[in-house]
Parts: C-alpha cells; sequence; structure tokens
C-alpha cells in the first residue's frame, strides 16, 4: 500500500507590510523606479505556502567621500566613480542596483565635519543622476545625523526616501523629519527581537505609518556573527507570520559593509595559502553572507561589490522561481 | 512528533509508587517527555509499552554514519526545524565529485587536494569531508580502480554508479571504508538495496522533481528489505525547488514523526551549473537550510573555505558560544617589557586578537578576563567587561609580578571604561588599544616606537 505524505505546510495568520521607496511623477517625486518590498505571507521563499509578491532588492552603497578605509578590491572594482557619489550612484544604476544607500560620511567630525548645505547639494546631484530610489545614512554620529539627516530629509521632500539609521537614541528627531517630509526610516536595532519591536512601537507611537518602517536587525557577516543575526531575523520573521503586527516590517541588512570588514574579504597579506584566491574569497564573503541572510527574510540588502550585486541578484532570481 | 508527557503518562501504571524517584507518574512523564531520564528507572513498564516508547524516541532523522569505524562521518540525529529552537546537531559533509573520465593524474591531483585540505579557525580544524567517485560509463575495473585509490587516503567516500555491477566492483574496492552509495532508484532498487545490505553501506535513494511521496514509498520499500541506513535525494539540483523539498523533508521527519522522510538528505550544488561562485552560493543555501550530505563539482579554496567558515557558524550551539578559558596567554614569548593586551573571552574574539598579535611578530602578554562568552561590546553592554572585571582579572593572574612596568592595553571600543580602570588599578597606566582587531600590528609597532 502507497504511503501517504503528511500535510507539511503551515497556516499563517501574519503579513509583511508593504514598504515602497521611491516616488515617481504620479506621487509627487521625481524618480524613474520605485521598488516595492514586503507583502510575503510566507516564510522566504517557500513559494507552496503563501504568497511572496516583491523581490527582495539589492541597494548600492555610496558614499559622498571616496572611501579610505575599503578594501583595495573594491576601490579597484569601482574606480574613479569613487570620488564623486553622482557618478558613482549613476555606475551602480547601470550594474543593476536596485536603489541607491547613499551615505552622508563626510559629515562626521573626523571625515570631513561637512554640515547640512553640503548635504542637501550631495542629495540633490545623487537625486539628478539616479533614476533610483534613495535610502539616506548620516555619518553614525548622533548630532551630526540629526543634522544632516534632517536636511537630507527636506530637501529630497516628495522623493519617499528612507532616513538611517533610525535608533533608539535619536529616534524622535529622524522620524519627527520622515513626519514632516513624508519619507520612511530605517530603525536600526542590535541583534535582538524585543528591541527590534520595542523601537518599532515607539516609532508608531509617534504617527509614522506602518508602511515607512525598515527594520535593520544589524547584521554579523560570515564568521563574525552570523549565525546571531541568522537566527534573530528568523525569530522576527516567525513571530510576523504568526500575527505579531510590531515585527511585520521588511528588513534591510548590511551585507556589504560587515562582509568587507571581515579580515577574509579585505586582505590577502599574511594569510594562509588554503583562504584561496582572494577576489574569489571577497565576492563570496559578502555574497554568501547575503544568501544566508536572504533565507532569514532579508528584503533589501545593501551591497558594496559590483561583481556581488549581480551575484546576489542571480541568487534572487532563481529563488523566486515559484515551485 | 514526540509523545508529550500525558500520552506517556496515559501508558504508565500511574500508581505513583515514587520508585523512579519522582514523587507521581505525571512527573516522570513529563521527564520522559523532554528526555530527561530514561525509561528503564520505571520498573512496572510493560515490553509492549517499551517498545512503543522506544520508537517514539528515536530520531526523527536517522544518524547515518559514513567512513570506517572510527573515524566516520556522522551525519542527522537532528530534532528541530529552527536552528533557534535547540540547536543543530551534525554538520553536513562536504564532498568534491571526482568523475571517472579525469585522467589519473587529474584524479590523483584533485583527491590529494581534496585530502590535503585543513584550515584552522576559531580553534577548530576545518576542512571537506570526502569525495564523491562518479563512475558515468566507465567500465568496471576502471570504477574499482579509482574507488581503490581514493580508499587509501583519509577521506569518506560516495560511490555514483547506477549499474548495480559496477557499484559492487566498488564496492569492494572501498574494501573497510563504509562508502555511502548513489542512486538506487525505482529501476534498480532491488539490487541496490542488496548491494547495500552485503556491503553494509548506507544508500541514497533517488526520487525525481521533489516528488517526495514517490521518495517516501522508495525509502518504505527499502525498510521492508532490511535497510535502514538511508539518504535521500529528493531530485531537485535548483535554489528554489531544493529549498522547498529540503524544507518539507525536514518538517515531515520533526514535526510529523514521519518515519519514511525520517532520513538526511544529499543535495548537489554544481548541478545548476554557472560556475563556482554560483555553485558556492547554492552551497551555502543547503548549508543554512537542512542538506546533510554537499556534493560539490569546482574545488575552489577560496570558495571552500567561506563554506566551511559558514557550515561552522551555523552549527554553533546558540546557547552555548564558543568560549576560551579566561586567563593570562602567553603569544609569541613575551619578556617583562612585553605589552599587556585585555580582551573577552568569547573565542572569536580571542582568536581574532591572538591572531593579529601573532601576525604582527612582536610578543606580548593576553589578558583574557571572563565575559562569560560575550565579545567585547556585547559584554561591555551586559556589564561583563568593566572596570572590575578587568580588575579581577589582572589581580587573578598576578600578571603585574610577571612584568616590569604597569601598563594595560583595553580594546578602543571600550575606551569610555579608561577612566574607571585607573581608579581600579591605582598605580596602573591605562592605554587605549585599537577598535578593532586588524589594527593591532600598527598599534604594537607604534606602541614599540613609543617606548
Amino acid at each position: 500500500m502507497p504511503v501517504a505524505l503528511p500535510e507539511v505546510k503551515e497556516t499563517w495568520s501574519g503579513k509583511i507590510v508593504e514598504v515602497t521607496l521611491g516616488a515617481g511623477p504620479d506621487k509627487g517625486g521625481t524618480r524613474g523606479r520605485t521598488v516595492t518590498v514586503g507583502g510575503e505571507t510566507a516564510l522566504p521563499f517557500l513559494h507552496f505556502e503563501g504568497q511572496i509578491p516583491n523581490r527582495p532588492v539589492i541597494a548600492a552603497e555610496v558614499s559622498d567621500r571616496a572611501p579610505e578605509d575599503w578594501s583595495s578590491l573594491l576601490t579597484e572594482a569601482w574606480g574613479g566613480v569613487l570620488e564623486d557619489p553622482a557618478s558613482w550612484a549613476a555606475r551602480a544604476e547601470e550594474l543593476g542596483a536596485e536603489v541607491i544607500a547613499l551615505s552622508l560620511d563626510s559629515a562626521h567630525p573626523e571625515r570631513g565635519d561637512t554640515g547640512a548645505k553640503e548635504a542637501r547639494a550631495t542629495v540633490r546631484k545623487v537625486l539628478e543622476a539616479t533614476s533610483l530610489p534613495l535610502i539616506i545614512y548620516g555619518p553614525g554620529q548622533i548630532d551630526k545625523d540629526n543634522e544632516v539627516l534632517v536636511a537630507a530629509a527636506e530637501e529630497a521632500k516628495g522623493e519617499r526616501v528612507a532616513l538611517g539609521n533610525c535608533e533608539e537614541k535619536n529616534y524622535r528627531t529622524i522620524v519627527a523629519a520622515a513626519l514632516a517630509n513624508d519619507q520612511a526610516v530605517i530603525a536600526k536595532t542590535p541583534i535582538d527581537v524585543n528591541l527590534a519591536k520595542q523601537l518599532n512601537v515607539l516609532i508608531g507611537d509617534m504617527g509614522l505609518a506602518r508602511d515607512r518602517i525598515i527594520m535593520d536587525p544589524t547584521t554579523g557577516a560570515l564568521g563574525y556573527g552570523i549565525e546571531y543575526t541568522y537566527s534573530v531575523m528568523e525569530r522576527v520573521r516567525l513571530a510576523a507570520l504568526t500575527g505579531d503586527a510590531a515585527l511585520q516590517e521588511p528588513l534591510l541588512v548590511t551585507a556589504g559593509y560587515e562582509a568587507w570588514r571581515a579580515k577574509e574579504a579585505r586582505t590577502s597579506e599574511g594569510v594562509p595559502a588554503q583562504w584561496g584566491d582572494w577576489n574569489q574569497r571577497g565576492l563570496l564573503w559578502e555574497a554568501n553572507t547575503s544568501v544566508t541572510l536572504l533565507g532569514t527574510g532579508a528584503d533589501i540588502l545593501v551591497l558594496r561589490h559590483p561583481e556581488t550585486i549581480s551575484l546576489v541578484k542571480y541568487a534572487v532570481d532563481e529563488l523566486m522561481k515559484g515551485v | 512528533m514526540a509523545l508529550t508527557g500525558i500520552a506517556i503518562y496515559k501508558m504508565l501504571a500511574q500508581t505513583n509508587c515514587k520508585e523512579c524517584g519522582y514523587p507521581t507518574c505525571l512527573a516522570f512523564a513529563m521527564k520522559l517527555a523532554a528526555r530527561q531520564v530514561e525509561l528503564s528507572a520505571c520498573p512496572y513498564v510493560s515490553e509492549e509499552v517499551k517498545a512503543q516508547l522506544d520508537s517514539a524516541a528515536a530520531p526523527p532523522v536517522r544518524l547515518v554514519s559514513v567512513g570506517p569505524e572510527g573515524h566516520s562521518l556522522e551525519v542527522g540525529n537532528e530534532t528541530v526545524v529552527y536552528r533557534h529552537e535547540k540547536t543543530f546537531v551534525h554538520q553536513p559533509g562536504v564532498f568534491f565529485r571526482l568523475r571517472a573520465d579525469l585522467d589519473d593524474q587529474a584524479f590523483a591531483e584533485r583527491l590529494d587536494a581534496v585530502a590535503d585540505y585543513h584550515i584552522e579557525r576559531v580553534g577548530q580544524t576545518l576542512g571537506p569531508d570526502g569525495v564523491a567517485i562518479e563512475a558515468d560509463s566507465a567500465p568496471a575495473d576502471r570504477f574499482a580502480s579509482l574507488v581503490g585509490k581514493a580508499a587509501g587516503k583519509d577521506v569518506a567516500l560516495i560511490l555514483m554508479a547506477s549499474d548495480p555491477a559496477v557499484m559492487e566492483a566498488g564496492l569492494k574496492a572501498a574494501g573497510a571504508s563504509r562508502p555511502l552509495i548513489y542512486p538506487a532508484d525505482a529501476a534498480n532498487q532491488e539490487a541496490m538495496v542488496a548491494l547495500a545490505k552485503t556491503y553494509k553501506a548506507p544508500l541514497v535513494l533517488r526520487g525525481a522533481d521533489g516528488d517526495l511521496e514517490a521518495l517516501a514509498n522508495l525509502a518504505d520499500e527499502a525498510v521492508k528489505q532490511g535497510l535502514e541506513d538511508l539518504v535521500l535525494d529528493p531530485g531537485t539540483r535548483g535554489w528554489a525547488d531544493s529549498l522547498s523539498a529540503l524544507t518539507r523533508l525536514r518538517r515531515a521527519a520533526i514535526k510529523k514523526n514521519f518515519r519514511p522522510l525520517g532520513y538526511p538528505a544529499i543535495a548537489f550544488a554544481g548541478e545548476a551549473g554557472d560556475g563556482p561562485e554560483k555553485e558556492a552560493m547554492l552551497a551555502s543555501q543547503f548549508i543554512d537550510r537542512y542538506a546533510g550530505f554537499i556534493v560539490l563539482d569546482n574545488f575552489e579554496p577560496a570558495a571552500l573555505y567561506s563554506l566551511l567558515t559558514l557550515r561552522q557558524n551555523i552549527y554553533t550551539d546558540p546557547q552555548k558560544p564558543i568560549q576560551v578559558t579566561p586567563g593570562l596567554y602567553e603569544i609569541g614569548e613575551p619578556k617583562a617589557e612585553s605589552p599587556v593586551l585585555v580582551t573577552t573571552n568569547f573565542s572569536l574574539t580571542y582568536f581574532s586578537v591572538a591572531g593579529e598579535v601573532e601576525g604582527a611578530g612582536r610578543p606580548a602578554w593576553l589578558l583574557v578576563s571572563d565575559s562569560e562568552g560575550m565579545s567585547v561590546l556585547t559584554a561591555w553592554a551586559a556589564g561583563k567587561f568593566d572596570a572590575e572585571a578587568i580588575g579581577k582579572a589582572v589581580k587573578n593572574t598576578g600578571i603585574a609580578d610577571k612584568i616590569s612596568h604597569k601598563k594595560i592595553v583595553i580594546p578602543g571600543a571600550v575606551a569610555t571604561i579608561s577612566g574607571e580602570l585607573e581608579e581600579e588599578l591605582s598605580g596602573w597606566e591605562i592605554l587605549v588599544g585599537p577598535r578593532e582587531a586588524i589594527g593591532i600590528p600598527s598599534y604594537l609597532r607604534y606602541l614599540a616606537s613609543n617606548n
């Protein structure tokens, strides 16, 4: 007698919120392309048990000042465009990026200490150079973040950009800027389900709509804590699908930043021969970090290397083939 | 699904005799359900109930061993679908396929490359597990000769041949190395099962296109023929189809306790095509999601190293971060005037710091403070790496007696504690080192030039 298979499909009651970045002329912006992420009613790429209406997207990291501490694999791959964020963004768009993650790094007190005026000019220039939606990051220093992100939010009014990072220590200022200028935020918390939930609640309490929040759970790279991010994201996504509304925001991971901090990606000097070809190792450090986090629910992956952009897009193409 | 405490309770004598050491039969049943006590502690359980409970207690994914007795690769015995629920138990075996149409020299080189690959990471030695030798259309004697060469190396073997006569030649050549054999499908099942039994080799059952019902029936047949050591190939070769098939296999085994699919799965990362990078990316997905054996076609050390690192990460027990013993470590041969660096006992932190100090070629004392296995910033935030903890480490290790100075270097990420530490360690000079381990060599050079 043939064996009958048990039903293993899970039934989920929750749904990830759909968040759209970028606004075209119909919505008061100038973006040629917009992206919508989220909307899942299933665990990542398990097409047999629910809907996955939007594919995860790739954001390319672009800085307003040529990075001094990047691996030469990265600076050589990008070449001269690193000197100019507008050319850099345009090149990233050509290479297949779907979002530009613009970092206003020159505002950092130790890296240029530029202010609101320069931030506005950079944002304007990049908006003109690319048709893609923007994520805009401050330099990661609280006073300067507040200064330049508020200016950037105003300058990009109508364009529906995402402002980051919006953290526990500065969320009031960033959320207020998002509210005043119709923008979204990147809510970042340090690898912890409860902190992620709490920040979403605090942001919601200020009146920012759920479809304008993206969660960054903090990425650990391959070899440097990826297993923590893996499990925290998996728990966040399970809670969301089970119905916890405060965790139903799409997830963003900074796979490029974290992977390229790892010694394995950064350097070829004084490393064991078993580590193999440096270029291949660097690409795979970023790509395999990305693959793992796609599997735990990443909706936006911020990447660094031009070739990783196409490798990870390939993985998304393959994973979106419904079965 | 494992039985609940209540279900077990119903099968017990329910006399609350306490002879098992628990106050009630219900309490004992709860402990049994949690697998914290053996059924043999109850003297009154009947043989029939015992058989029932034993079968319910068998692991939902069977443990399968490949390789000679004594140093075999063990795969299976998994108990959870999600890593955070407990932990993944047995790392998937990583194999490289060698096809019989390789010329002898290429075959020998690739075999040696796999057999010789070892690398240290975070105090563990990592490496691939073995080779999969595929006969394709090679004759039996050619296949046997290749298997014989590989059997002489310290690697686990997968033998791939559809023709039972060719497979038998390979099995003979494999001797005592207990290979995994591949594949049995509807066409050759009977002969392959017979070989597997004769040679005590675990057998892969091959399905097609993720049809798990057909695969379950193959498994059911094999068990009826008396073979228990099985591995399942759902026949999927791409990304989404493999993810779906391996997830359904794992759920059927663990959530439904469905025996016919309660075996480890094998996945082939190279058959999606497209070269070594994309192959390694697909293999990453297999490591993350439920493969027991992974077969690769391209041997690239960089790709392999990234996969071994990922496998080490994902199979870490989430409840027990890997730690090193707190204390004083000598890197190089430090002397009285050598610098003292302090860090935490999270093993990744320790090995990153120790590796950089070693690489810098300047001996140093590395003082490892007990942070309960947390990294520098996490431990600092949790109050496990503060002035008090570091002060304690300085006193407990007696470092002051070994050195001729009173300077201690703290990680740059916790620069804020230097004031408190000065109070804690009166008479010491607190130096703030780099934020990242990678900055240590240049920092040590700077220290030396300023002395």
